[in-house]
């Protein structure tokens, strides 16, 4: 048979699909991730966060999930860090009281690694919507003048 | 004893990254030059293999007839399963490549008492076709380590694999559907006396090497998580030619990335090469038109032939004098 033809066509196929990220990565041209430090807000009474950082960076879905439980199902609220002090156990009230940047501090790696966590389908995000509702009253009271 | 060896290569791979993620240079040569080197086997590799197999002869169409052949136009036939036209194999191709249709008529035979009996078996069809398309899926999902920004192919395909949301991480159907599948295709080995006879390293060991994949990577999702930031930074890295080395990755990541080397590597030289070998299937692959198209040997070379009138030609004299008939007088 004379298939030359196709067979080189499908080896041309083959071997666009299997070096996808690399023409991918070259036509995007790949920046490294900034790993940099997130500045949080400065919150008084709050220097520590309730874990340890390299815990927090790969368990903290863990915690979380935990806490959800126990608040939504046994209706225990409180709970203690890990330097014995006592904390709510809520995603709103205590670790965005100091992570109130969501989309720094969270959406980053989540978008990094097309995580979509499903939090804030019912979470309201403090600070943020405080300022988009600052940032209306500032354009309205800009209109009016 | 097969097993036993595939087992102990296996126990050897894990091994090694367990042990030399700690020595200083080994996550480099791990998570730097075996990759790279494991890539470039895969691509020549394979594309080898290809050529090679493009290049040995196919004089003679010979296409399994699995349905009645095209005859004459009143007796009814099969137009997919005994293709007699190009479109009819190209059908034929799609049902074996997407849904394994070999497989999946499949049929067992049976001694029940003194009769034999013939029934269908659709076990390792099934199990097959949950294994190869819940490995397609991890495949595709795996892009989102490989590249910035993530396609949306890969963030959807990734929603509809979590779709039920159990548990946290949000458990991938794929997932536990691969190790199903692949705990399927190694008891069917196992505990079949005969399948066990029949298998030899070469079956074993990638069925472990695929289950240790799985598992590593399993663990690492729900398990024992790593910091998948740096998984990914040192992927892009290494797929956009600029790779980095990050520090303090969990050795189970090593494990994992050092396995899948292994897998791709070994892919060119072992029965992996189905992914390509389906297409040049020639019991496959060729329309079943003996009947209606000579098919003449492309290298056949050109016989010397002597044909009757020639040799009329040359002996007349003598014929006639035989008073031997005679085409022409």
């Amino acid at each position: 048979m004379n298939d030359k033809g196709k067979i080189v066509l499908g080896l041309i196929v083959f071997l666009v699909i299997m070096t996808f990220p690399m023409w991918y990565n070259f036509i995007n041209g790949v920046v490294p991730f900034e790993d940099a430090v997130v500045q949080t807000a400065n919150t008084p009474g709050k220097d520590k966060c309730v874990r340890a950082a390299d815990y927090m960076r790969t368990q903290h879905m863990d915690l979380l999930n935990e806490w959800r439980q126990e608040v939504v199902r046994n209706g225990d609220r409180y709970t203690e860090d890990a330097y014995g002090n006592k904390i709510e156990k809520s995603l709103s009230n205590t670790c965005m009281d100091c992570h109130s940047n969501k989309e720094e501090f969270c959406d980053r790696c989540h978008n990094y690694m097309a995580v979509a966590p499903y939090c804030w389908d019912c979470h309201v995000l403090p600070a943020e919507v405080q300022q988009a509702d600052m940032a209306l009253k500032v354009d309205a009271t800009e209109g009016n003048e | 004893m097969s097993l036993w060896f595939s087992i102990f290569l296996l126990i050897v791979l894990i091994a090694i990254p367990l042990i030399g993620a700690s020595i200083p240079g080994f996550p480099l040569l791990l998570g730097v030059i075996i990759p790279y080197a494991a890539i470039a086997i895969f691509l020549v590799g394979f594309v080898m293999r290809i050529i090679g197999w493009a290049k040995s002869p196919v004089p003679f169409r010979i296409p399994t007839t699995s349905g009645q052949e095209k005859s004459l136009d009143w007796i009814k036939y099969a137009k997919y399963d005994n293709p007699h036209t190009f479109w009819g194999v190209v059908v034929r191709m799609a049902l074996e490549i997407f849904f394994f249709r070999s497989l999946f008529r499949n049929t067992k035979a049976e001694l029940r008492g003194q009769k034999i009996v013939y029934g269908s078996n659709k076990y390792l069809w099934a199990a097959g076709l949950a294994f190869h398309y819940s490995f397609l899926v991890i495949f595709i999902r795996h892009f989102k380590y490989f590249v910035e920004p993530i396609p949306g192919f890969v963030s959807l395909i990734q929603f509809f694999d979590g779709f039920f949301q159990v548990g946290l991480p949000i458990l991938y159907l794929t997932d536990a559907l691969i190790v199903a599948a692949l705990g399927f295709l190694l008891l069917r080995r196992l505990l079949d006396s005969r399948l066990r006879h029949l298998s030899h390293a070469a079956d074993w060991f990638p069925l472990l090497l695929i289950l240790g994949i799985a598992s590593t990577g399993i663990l690492m999702r729900y398990f024992i998580k790593i910091d998948v930031v740096s998984a990914k930074e040192l992927g892009t890295g290494l797929l956009s030619f600029s790779p980095v080395v990050p520090i303090g990755v969990n050795p189970l990541f090593y494990i994992h990335l050092f396995l899948v080397c292994t897998l791709i590597a070994m892919f060119p030289f072992s029965k992996l090469m189905h992914l390509g070998g389906i297409f040049l299937s020639p019991t496959r692959n060729l329309a079943n038109n003996n009947r209606a198209v000579r098919h003449v040997n492309p290298w056949n070379y050109d016989v010397k032939v002597h044909t009757y009138e020639e040799y009329e030609d040359e002996f007349r004299d003598v014929m006639k004098a035989a008073d031997m008939p005679l085409d022409k007088e």
